[in-house]
This record gives C-alpha cells, structure tokens and sequence, in this order.
C-alpha cells in the first residue's frame, strides 16, 4: 500500500494499468483513490479476507492494493480450477469479500460471504468513490497476500507474504520511479501467481504502465508487445517456446520497442532461449528463478551474461546461459545435503535461501525457516565456482538405484538429444530388485513411430554416453507430458501414472454438441453405463459434464454451430477415440447391457478397440496399447 | 527518542517528509527532519532549520556514515534528514536488470 501511495504521490497522473480487452486504462492517482474506496467496503462488510477470483483486469491492482490499505490478507484464486475445487478454496478464506466476473457472481448469489462484488460494478463504484481519507494499516507484519500453490498432492497449501517480505523485495530489486514514461511492461502470468503480484508490485514502484493479457496465446502476446510498444516483459519457458514458434521463419522479431525479456518459473529448453536470443538481437535477457514462499525472484542471471555465454568460446562461460544466475542483493544460497551439511561448488544438493524477502511460512502450518533463517526450497540443484546457480529438479527428485544416486535431469537431457524425442521426462518406479528403477517417458517427435524399436535405440542411446546405471528400464510413449502452468513438469504425476496406468485416462477432445445433448447424456449413461462425475449448467442449461466408467473418461459439451470443425460436426465416417484402461472388460460390459459392439480388435498400430456408435452416428472409440509381443490383426 | 524497527513510519515535525525505516541501529536513533526530531505523529507545522534545508526526495534512500541507519523517504519534503547533526547522505542506486 505504501508503495501504491508513493507512486500516486510521486508519479499519479501516469497511466497504471491497461486492460487492452476493454480498451480501459487508470492512473495511478486513480488507482489509489479506488484502493481507498474499495478499503471503505472491505472495513464496513467485517471481511477477514480479499478473496479475486478472475483473470487479469484493472479490478485486480485495486482490490490487491486496497486490501492492504483494510489490512486482510488478498487471497487471489486459480480460476482455472473445478468448481469443487474452488468451492473447497473459498470456503479456507471466510469470511472474504470475493471479487469475481460478472456471471460467476451470479452464479455464486447467496454464498457465505461477507460481500460479494462483481468484477464491473466494483471497478465502477470504487472508481466513483473519491479521494478516501479512510485510516491505512501499515504494520509490517500483517499478512499482505496469501496464494494458494498449487498443490499436485493432497490439499493446496496457503504460503504466507507478510508485508515485510514483500516490501523487501521489491526495495531491493527495483529503483522508485525508475522507469521512463514511455515504458510499458506486458504482464501475461495469471494474477494468482507469485510473478503475477510481484510483476504488478515492482511496475507500480517503478511507475511502469502494467499492459495486462487476460489469457495467454503466442499471437495474442506478439500483437499486444506491437501494438502497445511494450517495452518489457516476463514469461514461463513454455510462453517463450510458444512465441519463438509463432515467429518461425522470420529473421527478427520486429519488436523494436522490447528492451527486456526476462523469463522464469521452469526449465528453459536451451533451444528455446537460443533462438529467442537470435529473434530478438535488441533485447536484454534475463532469467530469474524464485519460489512463491520468496516472494518472487531469489537468482538472476542478467543480460550481460546472456551475451557472454553465446559470445565465449569459455565453457563454465557458454555453461551460465542454463543457469539461474547469481542470487539477488540481500539473498544468500546454500546447497546442502541430506543431513544439512553445506556441499561445496559442483556437488548437488537441495538449494537452501536465507533473506528478508523470505517467507517459507504457510497457513496452519507455521514456519519452515530455520533458527538461523534459512528455507529449504525442496529444489535441487548446484553452483559453480562463482555462485551460479543450476537447477537440477527437486531435492526428492533423485532416484536411488542400487544404492547410487542419480538425476533425472541428466537423463532426461540425454534423451532430448535424441532427433526422435520431443520431450521427456524420467522418473523412479519402486523396483524390488533396486528398491528404485529408471523409468522413462518420451514424447516422440511428430511423425516418428513409435514402440519397441524406439524404445530400444533410445536405451541404446542412452548407454553410449552415460553409466549402464542411467539407462531406463522401461520407456513409455505418451502423447504429452503433464506441466503446470508455469512449465514445470510434474514429475510427481508422471509416477502416479506409470505405477496406475489408470492414472492414464483421459479424455483426448471432448465431443461437442450443438443438437439434444441431453439425449446424448442419457445414452452414456443409462445405456453404456457411464456414471456423471461433474456438470455445469450455467443459464439452467447443460453447458458441459464429465463422464467416467472404470478406466474410460469423456466430457460432453455444447458449443456453437460456428466452432465446429468437420470432425466435431458428427460426420459419421470419422471415429473419435479415448484411452480406455481395459478394453475387454469394456465389451463385456456393453454386452451385458445389450450394447451392439463387436469384440475388441488390435488396429495395424498397436492399440486394442471396441467401438460404438452414438445416436448420432459417430463412431466413439475406446482404446488402449497392446503389450509388447501381441500380434496385429487387420 | 524512539527504538526505530524495520517498517516504522516517521513524519516530519517541520514539512511533508515522511519515512520509513529500513535499518536501524539498536537503542534510540536521533533522527530528525529539517533540523527537527522525526515522530510518529508529526504535524509538519514547525519551521525548517535553514541548515537542514536542502529537502528529501521521495523514493531516495538515506544512509548514515556507517550504513547502520538507513531510511526510504516515502514523502518528499522541504527538511533533509539527519542522524543528530550529521546530514544523511543518499545511497546509490543499484543496477539491476528488470526481472518481472
């Protein structure tokens, strides 16, 4: 908040936010005299919590920064979530005022809430209400945000960002007023991130103009960076992969006004960042690595070194451009094993962060900083001889085999090296043998075929140039690897699936319906069998549901004759598929309910089918690969 | 004289200035605006000693000789700051490259 009041004081009539899809902007001066309004309605409704549950949009800086003028933590929710998932959320944050869009707040009408204010009406009150002499609290610390992470195990735990932390940061890597007045940042990571708030933070600090992209395409972002002479901009590894494809087979970017690119939150394929260095000759690049219980950035690894590691012929040098950096003024790193012990330069370990900017604390769970006040961060990884920083996973990523350990990350980046493999991800499976095995999963290339041939090259491939310990005892093929949003791999995931192959199951497309969907609904359930795992219903009507059946998943939902494609439009000479973990104990079932479906088949490419027809007429498809050594029959 | 903690805001007894403070040495701080104790509760309605008027900057960092003390003004004002008597003096900025 204080922030937020220095820029108004020192910058205000500058433009602050802009939301490009309503063609909307507010000042600083404004912002602050809607965070002072909206501060008003928190206080008079007795709310413990600002809970924003919505995409990027001018109602969020002033719903973040009034919080803090109320003195309740902000509690920004993934909207991206299930409703239940969601649901469980909101009601961790009572009693809140939630701000949400329009429909949902319609939807939500008569919740337990301490006020519920749609998204347009909110920015329309608050933006009326006036300069506000309402008392700010400022203890350093009261909570000042509480995010949620994203919790691929069990319950999403709450991190706590105390004002102190966040203040930190943002005094120790931004300089007030430091940008020029043509300066704008372009702000795409969702605004319940960790990159989302502090983007936000350090661009008011900075008086940076925030350009805000509700939802994220690589053509979205090249036409705003132009249209809106973005001057810099941060993006996770998987935007950055989107754009350089997107601008394939142009020389230049044509970004002239883009004066810094930085980049973070996964693992950035060097490919990647290679090519971004060539698209974009102009701009500086920076990678930054922090955790949400950091507040944000903890290592840099600037613009210069960027230049240097593609300019030297030096190998620690040219080495840099896949490390995190150095760490941040104010911040220290330590990498220790598994007793706690400091490892010296070049050994892996888990990397441990001390700093004012570091939180480590969770809701209900209290604090996992040290006595001297360090946190572990649970990721591994190593620094050189100088203090770059190089991840390599997550400290329980490591798989012990037969006593040795070993990296995944090593094995993985042997595999891309591989022309065939798109992407992989290598994991421990339980082995009685070597109480841990290595087990791979390869994206192949497009067009490359895949199975027992591949599988053996790539171990092949493997053994030339690792130890025999590193060669993977299995590999699986699969369409995609599971990320979050951010691009880091779940690792965690890719195990569950591979020791429960019905873990697996996932509807490839849904099928989508512009006639009697409910018809349809009543034919998978009453007549094959499906039971309804979730539904949506927006306006009384059936907009999409969830079905499952032992092993088989499939979502149904309507869409607009205009969205249809040939495939989607039901023409009855294409079949539509989905993974089925059990494909004959599938047919029995559509036996006994008399369902016509002739027995499962093994098609020329390796997957058993039963098929049936919806009324419709489409063909639906249920399949699953055969074992190695199962004969075809055509 | 106050203990100053991190976080705490002072405001100027003689203008507009108002800190916060960033470090602080243990024990009570003698800090002052435009020649002024700095208070909690300052009103801004005194008059700004002449040898301590050269003004703060908003968004400056002040620091004493030793670095023990340092303040971010957080409101600019017509006193410049001082540790007692001596004049805090405006620390560097740092270059970093923009991370987010």
């Amino acid at each position: 908040m204080m922030l937020l009041e220095m820029a108004a004081g020192g910058f205000g009539d500058r433009v602050a936010f802009t939301d490009p899809r309503v063609g909307d902007s507010i000042t600083y001066q404004q912002l602050y005299d809607a965070a002072g309004a909206a501060a008003r309605d928190i206080r008079a409704c007795g709310a413990a919590r600002v809970a924003m549950l919505d995409v990027s949009n001018l109602a969020i800086p002033v719903a973040l920064f009034a919080s803090g003028w109320a003195g309740v933590p902000y509690v920004p929710i993934n909207y991206r979530l299930t409703a239940q998932e969601i649901d469980a959320l909101l009601k961790r944050v009572q009693p809140a005022y939630l701000v949400t869009d329009e429909e949902r707040a319609a939807s939500f009408t008569g919740r337990e809430c301490a006020a519920l204010r749609a998204r347009d009406a909110f920015l329309e009150t608050t933006r009326r209400g006036g300069a506000s002499d309402e008392q700010r609290s400022m203890a350093p610390d009261d909570i000042g945000v509480l995010l949620f992470t994203s919790g691929t195990t069990g319950t999403p735990k709450a991190a706590v960002l105390r004002h102190r932390h966040l203040v930190s940061y943002i005094l120790s890597s931004v300089e007030f007023a430091s940008a020029a007045e043509d300066e704008a940042a372009l702000v795409c990571v969702p605004p319940y991130h960790i990159a989302g708030i502090a983007a936000t933070l350090s661009s008011v600090y900075a008086g940076r103009r925030v350009v805000q992209l509700a939802n994220f395409s690589a053509d979205a972002w090249i036409d705003a960076a132009r249209a809106e002479r973005i001057t810099t901009a941060f993006v996770v590894p998987t935007m950055l992969a989107r754009i350089v494809a997107a601008l394939e087979g142009e020389k230049n970017a044509n970004m002239p006004h883009l004066q810094s690119l930085s980049y973070g939150g996964g693992k950035m394929p060097v490919t990647v960042i290679e090519k971004a260095l060539a698209l974009f000759p102009e701009t500086d690049f920076t990678n930054a690595y922090g955790l949400t219980e950091t507040s944000s950035t903890i290592t840099v690894l600037g613009p210069e070194e960027h230049r240097a590691a593609m300019a030297t012929e030096d190998e620690a040098a040219s080495r840099r451009l896949v490390s995190v950096g150095v760490a941040m003024p104010g911040v220290e790193i330590e990498i220790r094993d598994g007793q706690g012990n400091p490892l010296p330069p070049g050994e892996r370990g888990e990397i441990h962060v001390r700093g004012e900017q570091v939180s480590g604390e969770y809701e209900d769970r209290g604090s996992l900083v040290d006595a001297n006040g360090w946190f572990p961060t649970r990721d591994a990884g190593y620094q050189d001889e100088a203090g770059y920083l190089f991840l390599d996973g997550r400290a329980d990523d490591v798989i012990v085999r037969g006593g040795e350990n070993m990296s995944p990350g090593e094995i993985e980046d042997v595999l891309l090296e591989h022309v065939a493999v798109a992407d992989a991800a290598v994991v421990g499976l339980p082995s009685e043998e070597w109480g841990e095995a290595v087990s791979a999963v390869v994206v192949a290339a497009s067009g490359t075929p895949v199975g027992d041939a591949l599988a053996q090259e790539l171990r092949a491939w493997v053994k030339q140039r690792m130890r025999s310990s590193r060669v993977p005892e299995s590999v699986a093929f699969w369409s995609d690897l599971p990320y979050n949003e951010t691009g880091k791999l779940l690792r965690r995931e890719v195990k569950a699936r591979l020791v429960d192959p019905r873990e697996n199951v996932r509807a490839a497309v849904p099928l989508l319906y512009t006639g009697d969907i409910e018809r349809s609904l009543a034919f998978y359930c009453d007549k094959l069998g499906f039971t309804l795992q979730n539904r949506w219903d927006p306006e009384g009507r059936l907009a999409w549901c969830l079905l499952a059946m032992e092993g088989a998943e499939l979502m149904l939902q309507r869409a607009e004759p205009a969205d249809l494609t040939g495939l989607a439009a039901g023409r009855s000479d294409i079949a539509l598929f989905f993974v089925c973990e059990d494909v004959d104990a599938l047919h029995e079932r559509f036996l006994s309910r008399g369902v016509a479906a002739k027995p499962p088949t093994v098609a020329f490419y390796g997957m058993r089918q039963v098929t049936v027809r919806d009324p419709d007429g489409r063909s639906i498809c249920f399949e699953h690969p055969v074992e190695a050594g199962e004969g075809f029959s055509r | 004289m106050p203990a100053l903690a991190p976080g705490k805001r002072l405001k100027s007894a003689v203008c507009t200035t108002e800190i916060m403070v960033i470090t602080a040495p243990e024990g009570d701080v003698d800090l002052r605006c435009g020649g002024a104790p700095m208070a909690e509760d300052g009103d801004g309605s005194g008059t700004v000693d002449a040898a301590h008027g050269e003004g703060s900057a908003i968004g400056k960092r002040y620091v004493n000789g030793d670095g023990s003390l340092e303040v971010l003004c957080v409101k600019a004002g017509d006193g410049s700051l001082s540790l007692g008597e001596d004049a805090l003096k405006v620390k560097d900025a740092k270059k970093l490259p923009k991370t987010d």
